[in-house]
């Protein structure tokens, strides 16, 4: 079963009881994502499937039939990090690391949700363009828990790419 | 050879300031950083092992009984089950933090619910969990054990000798104001983000485990005695940690359980533990009971001061919540009682969780403190101010460099603190009571034996190595600004490795003593290169400048490399606590701020503000050091709000074992956190003058919360977590 990952071809044959999860991290070795609790309760597994964000660990890999996945290691590497990922080490938006992957993925995500005027829990208005507020911001990363508790400094990190974008 | 540091007396020679490469205490980014954010730290379980196997847990159903048989015949059928292992080398508790021996193995002697019994290994984890789920365990189960403290049966013992000074009782009837009352707390779980992992490789004589621990050098002993081998021939790896919280100070279930399957099968086996088992067989912290007791002159100087507490734990456990550490030396009172006792109960084993003792001791202290300022009416502040005690008031020993009082006066005039009018149900915007509260911070500090060894190659870069972890504290970073400041070099020109018992034992990560303790190993080896240096340039050692890969002494400037020649120097130290942690009291301060809004109709509460001004000795990196203090004040929120484990008072099960129903804080139940860091160089905190930063700041935090609460609605609730159905129980009418 093919689907592109990070832009290269794989082809899944495995167990169909494994989880998109299980694949990347087992089956392709991209150990970037995280399994943090197995049942969509933390993000730390998520990953953008066509440019949206999903917790990995709650769809089966054979469900992504000719799907573009893209995760952590499809953003940028150690030596040359994508602007979230430099954000994120300049403002300590993480501590242990075992979140940030999720994280980075989905502020990626959350960016584009918010350019194309999806509202949330906490827009006055939602009819109205998003404005990213620093509440809006954290609103919308509330599905990725940080148990070190690097909140204050991930809010600062994502609000200075906003800002550059602007 | 190793060079030893017996620190016995307070190291005055503030060398790290004397020194000139200037990076020390600077906001360096995390050295790992760039392979955190990229994916690339590579986890316990994110080894690639060939022919490796995986292992699913089964854990117990009953809280109490015996294991009469495990019926395997018809899992060992199933696709891809390759054995059913329950075996006496297995654990059946996670091992307390630096006990060094096996935790209690008898997986078949079912002691709590949630225990480990056995381990199916298959081929693939979807394998072997579909087995596990399968795996029919038969009991003898004993009727009506006891899993509730709050169960008639349950007898409470004094878990050390009480405190117990003059006549409290009648210190509270001669006081002028006093206050006797009871907080409780609930149960808490260290929930870090990676679940406990580990890999086992057995080659016929060495174990090899890649497992997520915080401390090796006793982990190393606490498997090799569960396994019955010698500690040489275990080897364990944990260079990246994804959080740790107290919950792996101690080897934990699958540890064990993988290396007893590698050994049995003669192949690398994987066991990762599920969320939920990370809650069922781990570790808790103590629900807790505590009586506060403080009597005041008519100053509102404290002259009577009682705290008991009552926790519970498994038996066998050595191990009791130490809720009254802080209340040992924090505040004076000549008449005083401090008894902490505890119970015998079979739930999961209690233990170590991020600041064991302060973080719930604190708030209850604070919170019984913000009630003695309301009844005298004055500045809660100011109540703080008069009860700093001249010395400990029961060991009477000095106190260690004490910043408690700048704290407090800086916290307030950053948070723009405005003491003068208690009165609760003065401030309300829309659907919201605002109101403010604050609490003191204080932990102990501690310090432990720790090696560490320090090479200056030959191209004047630096290795530090120690099997020192990192579990997200910033070890990686503040030992890399250690050795850089200490030899003159770039951050840059410094590797470390760390996490690997290869390497000298370090002190571990936990009880916040990482940095001051394997960081001082590493100041000692680096002094040792230093005096090597000036011995080539026949200068005496505090005569050498190192700056930017130079030596520098009276008018001469060489480069190091040319200095060294071809030859590395390489240093091993160990550094040791001696008398000077008996000689001080020694304690990390703070001052915490918050401004809460609780709905006036449901009671929900909103922390809007929160600022916490601290003191830990010297800063090594005041980037990380404030995202540990931030850390601390989540923590506060948590414990204050939202945290608590349920249990079922049948069988003592854990109703909440997940992260959906045990409630840490997400993004949006945090404000911007406003960290201070004050200045300060404690001589007896270590060589370094550097005391812990990982604790300080949830110890309290949920104190300012609970006080701010009050002042906002007029509710004094004493029972932690404060859910809105406590709120909404006292709220005003409107």
């Amino acid at each position: 079963m093919p689907l592109t990952i990070n832009g290269t071809d794989h082809d899944f044959t495995g167990d169909p009881r494994t989880t998109l999860l299980d694949f990347l991290r087992d089956g392709c070795g991209l150990t970037g994502t995280k399994k943090g609790c197995d049942h969509g309760q933390c993000g730390a597994c998520t990953v953008l499937v066509n440019g949206q964000r999903i917790n990995s660990c709650l769809t089966l890999a054979v469900m992504h039939e000719g799907d573009a996945v893209t995760t952590i290691e499809g953003f940028g590497t150690p030596e040359e990090l994508h602007p979230l990922q430099e954000a994120f080490v300049r403002h300590d938006g993480f501590q242990c690391g075992y979140c940030t992957p999720g994280q980075i993925c989905s502020a990626k995500a959350m960016l584009d949700e918010a350019a194309n005027g999806w509202a949330s829990f906490v827009s006055d208005d939602i009819t109205a363009p998003v404005s990213l507020t620093r509440d809006e911001i954290r609103e919308r990363m509330s599905g990725n828990l940080c148990r070190c508790g690097a909140y204050s400094n991930i809010v600062d990190a994502i609000a200075e790419v906003v800002e550059a974008g602007r | 050879m190793t060079s030893v540091y017996t620190m016995d007396e307070p190291d005055e020679r503030n060398r790290l300031d004397a020194m000139a490469q200037g990076v020390i205490g600077k906001p360096l980014d995390r050295l790992e950083g760039p392979l955190k954010v990229s994916g690339k730290a590579t986890y316990a379980a994110e080894y690639r092992i060939p022919n490796c196997v995986e292992g699913v847990l089964v854990t117990a159903t009953i809280a109490r009984g015996q294991v009469t048989a495990i019926d395997d015949e018809a899992v060992l059928q199933m696709p891809g089950v390759i054995a059913v292992l329950s075996d006496d080398r297995m654990t059946a508790r996670a091992a307390q933090g630096g006990a060094g021996k096996s935790p209690v193995r008898k997986v078949r002697d079912v002691q709590y619910y949630g225990q480990p019994v056995a381990l199916v290994v298959a081929k693939t984890f979807e394998q072997a969990r579909h087995a596990a789920k399968h795996l029919r365990i038969r009991y003898r189960e004993e009727p009506d054990p006891l899993v509730d403290p709050e169960d008639e049966r349950a007898t409470f013992e004094p878990f050390e000798d009480p405190t117990v000074q003059g006549d409290l009782d009648q210190a509270m009837d001669a006081a002028a104001h006093a206050v006797d009352v009871v907080y409780t707390t609930e149960g808490h779980n260290s929930a870090a983000m990676e679940p406990h992992a580990s890999i086992a490789e057995w080659d016929g004589k060495t174990l090899t485990l890649h497992s997520s621990l915080q401390m090796l050098r006793f982990n190393r002993k606490e498997l090799a005695d569960a396994l019955g081998l010698d500690a040489d021939n275990v080897r364990l790896a944990s260079p990246y940690v994804g959080g740790g919280f107290g919950s792996k100070l101690g080897i934990s279930p699958e540890g064990a359980a993988a290396s007893v399957a590698a050994i049995t099968l003669k192949r690398p086996v994987r066991v990762v533990l599920l969320r939920q088992q990370v809650f069922q067989c781990i570790m808790r912290r103590s629900e807790t009971r505590q009586r506060l007791r403080l009597a005041a002159d008519a100053e509102g100087r404290l002259i009577g001061f009682g705290h008991e507490a009552w926790v519970s734990n498994l038996p066998e456990e050595e191990f009791a919540e130490p809720v009254l550490q802080a209340s040992e030396f924090l505040y004076p009172g000549d008449d005083r009682k401090l008894d902490l006792e505890v119970t015998r109960i079979h739930r999961v084993t209690a233990g170590s969780v991020r600041a064991p003792g302060e973080a719930v001791g604190m708030q209850a202290l604070e919170g019984a403190m913000d009630e003695l300022a309301l009844a005298m009416e004055i500045d809660p502040v100011e109540l703080r101010l008069r009860n700093i005690p001249e010395r400990h008031p029961t060991l009477d020993i000095p106190y260690s460099s004490r910043k408690l009082e700048e704290c407090l006066r800086k916290g307030a005039e950053r948070f723009d603190w405005d003491g003068a009018d208690r009165t609760p149900c003065k401030k309300r915007e829309g659907d919201w009571w605002i109101g403010t509260g604050m609490a003191t911070a204080t932990r102990v500090h501690n310090l432990n034996k720790a090696e560490a060894r320090v090479t200056f190659r030959a191209d004047g870069s630096v290795e530090v190595a120690s099997d020192m972890t990192d579990i997200g504290t910033g070890t990686y970073t503040v030992l890399q600004q250690i050795a850089a400041e200490m030899l003159g070099v770039d951050p840059g020109r410094v590797e470390v490795h760390l996490g690997d018992t290869d390497f000298p034992p370090g002190s571990g990560s936990g009880g916040s003593w990482g940095a001051a303790s394997t960081g001082s190993a590493v100041f000692q080896a680096c002094e040792g290169i230093r005096s090597k240096l000036a011995a080539k340039l026949g200068c005496a050692e505090d005569e050498l400048t190192l700056k930017d890969g130079h030596a520098v002494t009276g008018n001469r400037r060489i480069a190091i490399a040319d200095l060294l020649g071809d030859e590395a120097l390489t240093e091993h130290a160990r550094f040791k606590p001696g008398k000077i942690t008996e000689a001080f009291a020694a304690a990390m301060y703070g001052a915490f701020f918050a401004e809460v809004a609780v709905n006036v109709y449901s009671g929900e509460v909103r922390v809007r503000r929160f600022t916490g001004a601290f003191s830990m000795g010297r800063v090594l990196n005041a980037k990380t050091a404030t995202s540990q203090c931030m850390g601390g004040m989540v923590w506060g929120i948590g414990s204050a709000l939202t945290e608590e484990l349920a249990f079922d008072q049948r069988d003592g099960h854990i109703v909440n074992p997940d992260l959906a129903e045990y409630h840490v804080p997400v993004n949006l139940d945090v404000p911007h956190l406003d960290v201070l860091l004050v200045e300060e160089r404690d001589p007896a905190g270590s060589p370094l003058q550097a005391k812990g930063v990982g604790e300080l700041g949830i110890c309290g935090a949920a104190g300012a919360i609970a006080n701010a609460i009050h002042h906002a609605c007029g509710v004094r609730v004493r029972s932690f977590p404060i859910t809105p159905d406590k709120v909404l129980a006292g709220l005003p009418e409107v």
